[in-house]
């Protein structure tokens, strides 16, 4: 069998597909970041609580309501993504003259109360939630066996992030969009409501972390911690891309999945550090990041 | 009146006083150590306090004139915020001895500064056989389990059965290290062979990877030397990614009823290990574990919890008949006591630091086979108390 690095070829491919499907998550949630730091400029430290709750309130539709998966990748975005709503405009709203670090503060304390709560209510170890039935059980691909779900993540949360890139880049509503932010008098001035357009961004992208969120809760336990050990490396991952850029945090996602991958294979033990001598070594050669703008 | 009751409390105080001469400041302090918000946090944390002190009222410390009290910390699985509230707590808070703490590197820390500042240490929640081995300490007791008990009762068990091909994934840290030596030691000895091992960072999330390189070793156990939140997500995901279905079976090294649990019994069903408790054994265990559950959220205790009470009791029997709360000698004189409790019954003490009662080899009940939330273990084996634990001449302890 073919080797690279004493790893078989069929090994490796392996890996890089588990890579991808991990990036998905990483891409998923920096996108969500970065569609908020983007056009708000709030670095919101709150998104990994808020990836959690998207799996809890998955977890409560299937145990209480009796709605499974499907209905929950719908709604748990739109549930989650209106308590975001609550907070930009109860709390939010009232920082953006300030410094960028009055958000980080408040959205980092909004994180740790929220965990909190949900750690006393039900403690450490998480919940199961069961693998819808029609992705259920996987195909042998000859180098691996892939799980259906998994190449669903793949596939959902491809469409999802050119999904959004599409919208922002290249639409009206993106253009509005994208001036408010440049320019927030003048398109006011134009008649465009910009403090609602600020709110629905916001709840947006929250929705994206809940979306995330119910994607991951077949995969691991819905535990309240679910989302503080991934938030760090997904922040990492947008500080690669660029703050704010689109484009960059769906591509580093996808590439420091694979990285991360590869990491596993031929060091293991590297590999929840090796994000962060990447994140070191682009601050050090483009410190505004792989794709983001100089200002 | 007002003075009158003044003066009744103040020569009770004096009464009291007077019994425990020996007792630094009158007060017996009690530090339970644990992740209180992490992975670990279900299978000792907040439970663990509850343990402690239900261990203090059940002594009737208070009926006896003796003062004692409870406090609790996170040590967050760093063995550097476990030394620097180890620190705190003897130097400043006047904490007479340490319970608990899982973690086996944040255990052995603790040890050290124990034994620098002759307080003591029992050890209910950490694994690492070193505690009483290589790196044992006449100021520590290690109470609950060991990774040489788990890797004998489950390594062993597996073994002759025909798991005798191992692949590894350990938990890259002073635990992971001890357990997957110890198991790969018993594999050996019975006649198994260890194809591979991988080690993973701790805490983890996504274990898929190493499953795979699991997978391609074609070993027909797949020994999990890790516990709490990544033992959990690595049976789930071994599932998901068809291991078991493929033929190969997992060990799980160290799982707690409390992981059980959280997985459901759909997925853990039919898995064996080893356990130093379980609630459901005898009259003892089941009515103290109802006490225990109502005080604590309705959840049952894990060994862990119901080690940190066991300890905790035979502690505060030791400073009665010895008199005195100074660490060395206290626990010298718990080395001496035979140890007797309704959770792990009879036992004893080694010299080497070593407590030792029976351990039960366990295997997950069917759904089917379950009466409710809890009911989840069968007892394949018990395994005798001179049998369980790593005899004391093998360990390298010098003590």
């Amino acid at each position: 069998m073919d080797t690279i690095f004493g790893v078989p070829t069929q090994a490796l491919f392996g890996q890089l597909l588990i890579g991808l499907i991990n990036g998905s998550f990483y891409a998923l949630l920096s996108l969500g970041l970065a569609v908020i730091f983007g056009l708000l400029n709030i670095i919101n430290f709150t998104h990994g609580a808020q990836y959690m709750m998207g799996a809890f309130v998955a977890y409560f539709l299937a145990n209480k309501a009796g709605l499974g998966y499907w209905w929950s990748l719908v709604l748990v975005p739109l549930v989650v993504g209106f308590t975001g709503v609550i907070i930009e405009r109860l709390m939010l709203s009232k920082l953006y003259k300030l410094d960028h670090l009055y958000g980080l503060l408040l959205t980092f304390g909004l994180a740790l109360i929220i965990q909190g709560l949900f750690r006393n209510q039900y403690g450490t170890s998480g919940l199961p939630y069961a693998m819808p039935a029609e992705l259920a059980g996987g195909r042998n691909l000859g180098f691996m066996f892939l799980p259906n779900y998994r190449a669903w993540v793949i596939v959902a949360s491809l469409a999802v992030c050119i999904g959004t890139w599409f919208v922002i880049e290249k639409t009206k509503l993106g253009s509005y969009l994208r001036a408010a932010t440049e320019n927030p008098a003048l398109v006011q001035a134009f008649g465009i409501n910009v403090p609602r357009m600020i709110t629905l961004t916001y709840g947006f992208g929250v929705a994206l972390a809940a979306f995330a969120g119910v994607m991951a809760a077949p995969i691991y336990q819905v535990s309240p911690q679910m989302g503080a050990d991934l938030i760090i490396v997904v922040f990492a991952v947008v500080v690669i891309g660029g703050m704010g850029s689109i484009m960059g945090s769906i591509v580093t996602g996808f590439a420091l999945g694979l990285l991360e991958g590869l990491t596993k294979v031929f060091y293991p033990e590297a590999s929840n550090t090796v994000i962060f001598v990447i994140m070191a070594i682009v601050l050090m050669v483009k410190p505004a990041g792989l794709f983001g703008a100089q200002k | 009146m007002k003075l009158k009751r003044t003066v009744i409390a103040a020569a009770l105080a004096a009464l009291a006083g007077a019994a425990n001469a020996q007792v630094s400041d009158g007060i017996i302090k009690i530090g339970v150590m644990n992740d209180m918000s992490g992975l670990y946090a279900d299978i000792a944390g907040p439970g663990s306090v509850v343990a402690a002190k239900m261990a203090v009222d059940d002594f009737g410390a208070a009926k006896k004139g003796m003062k004692v009290e409870v406090v609790g910390a996170d040590h967050q699985n760093k063995p550097d915020i476990g030394s620097s509230i180890a620190n705190q707590w003897y130097d400043v808070d006047k904490v007479d001895a340490i319970f608990d703490v899982p973690t086996s590197s944040v255990a052995l820390a603790v040890s050290e500064i124990t034994r620098k500042k002759g307080k003591a240490f029992l050890v209910s929640g950490a694994a690492t056989s070193d505690l009483s081995g290589k790196a044992c300490s006449p100021n520590t007791i290690h109470w609950t389990y060991d990774t040489w008990m788990l890797a004998n009762g489950t390594g062993t068990a597996i073994v002759k059965t025909g798991g005798d091909t191992w692949f590894f994934l350990t938990a890259d840290y002073a635990f992971g290290h001890a357990l997957e030596r110890d198991t790969e030691t018993a594999v050996l000895k019975n006649g198994g062979k260890v194809l591979g091992k991988v080690r993973h960072p701790f805490p983890g999330q996504d274990f898929s990877s190493f499953l795979l390189q699991a997978q391609a070793s074609k070993a027909k156990i797949i020994g999990l030397a890790n516990a709490g939140g990544d033992t959990i997500n690595s049976i789930k995901q071994a599932a998901e990614f068809g291991i078991v279905k493929g033929g190969q079976n997992l060990a799980g090294l160290l799982v707690f009823i409390t992981d059980i649990h959280s997985l459901g019994l759909q997925t853990a069903q039919g898995l064996i290990f080893t356990e130093s408790f379980y609630w459901d054994l005898n009259d003892g265990t089941r009515a103290w574990s109802k006490r225990f559950a109502a005080a604590n959220g309705g959840k049952y205790p894990s060994m862990v919890q119901a080690g940190v009470y066991s300890s905790v009791l035979h502690y505060l029997k030791a400073i009665e008949a010895a008199k005195t709360d100074d660490g060395t000698k206290v626990i010298a004189q718990m080395k001496k006591m035979p140890t007797d409790d309704p959770l792990f019954g009879k036992g004893s003490i080694r010299r080497d630091g070593r407590k030792i009662h029976p351990a039960y080899l366990v295997e997950v009940k069917k759904p089917s086979e379950s009466k409710g939330p809890y009911d989840y273990y069968k007892i394949r084996a018990t395994i005798p108390a001179d049998q369980a634990f790593r005899p004391e001449k093998d360990g390298g302890c010098n003590l």
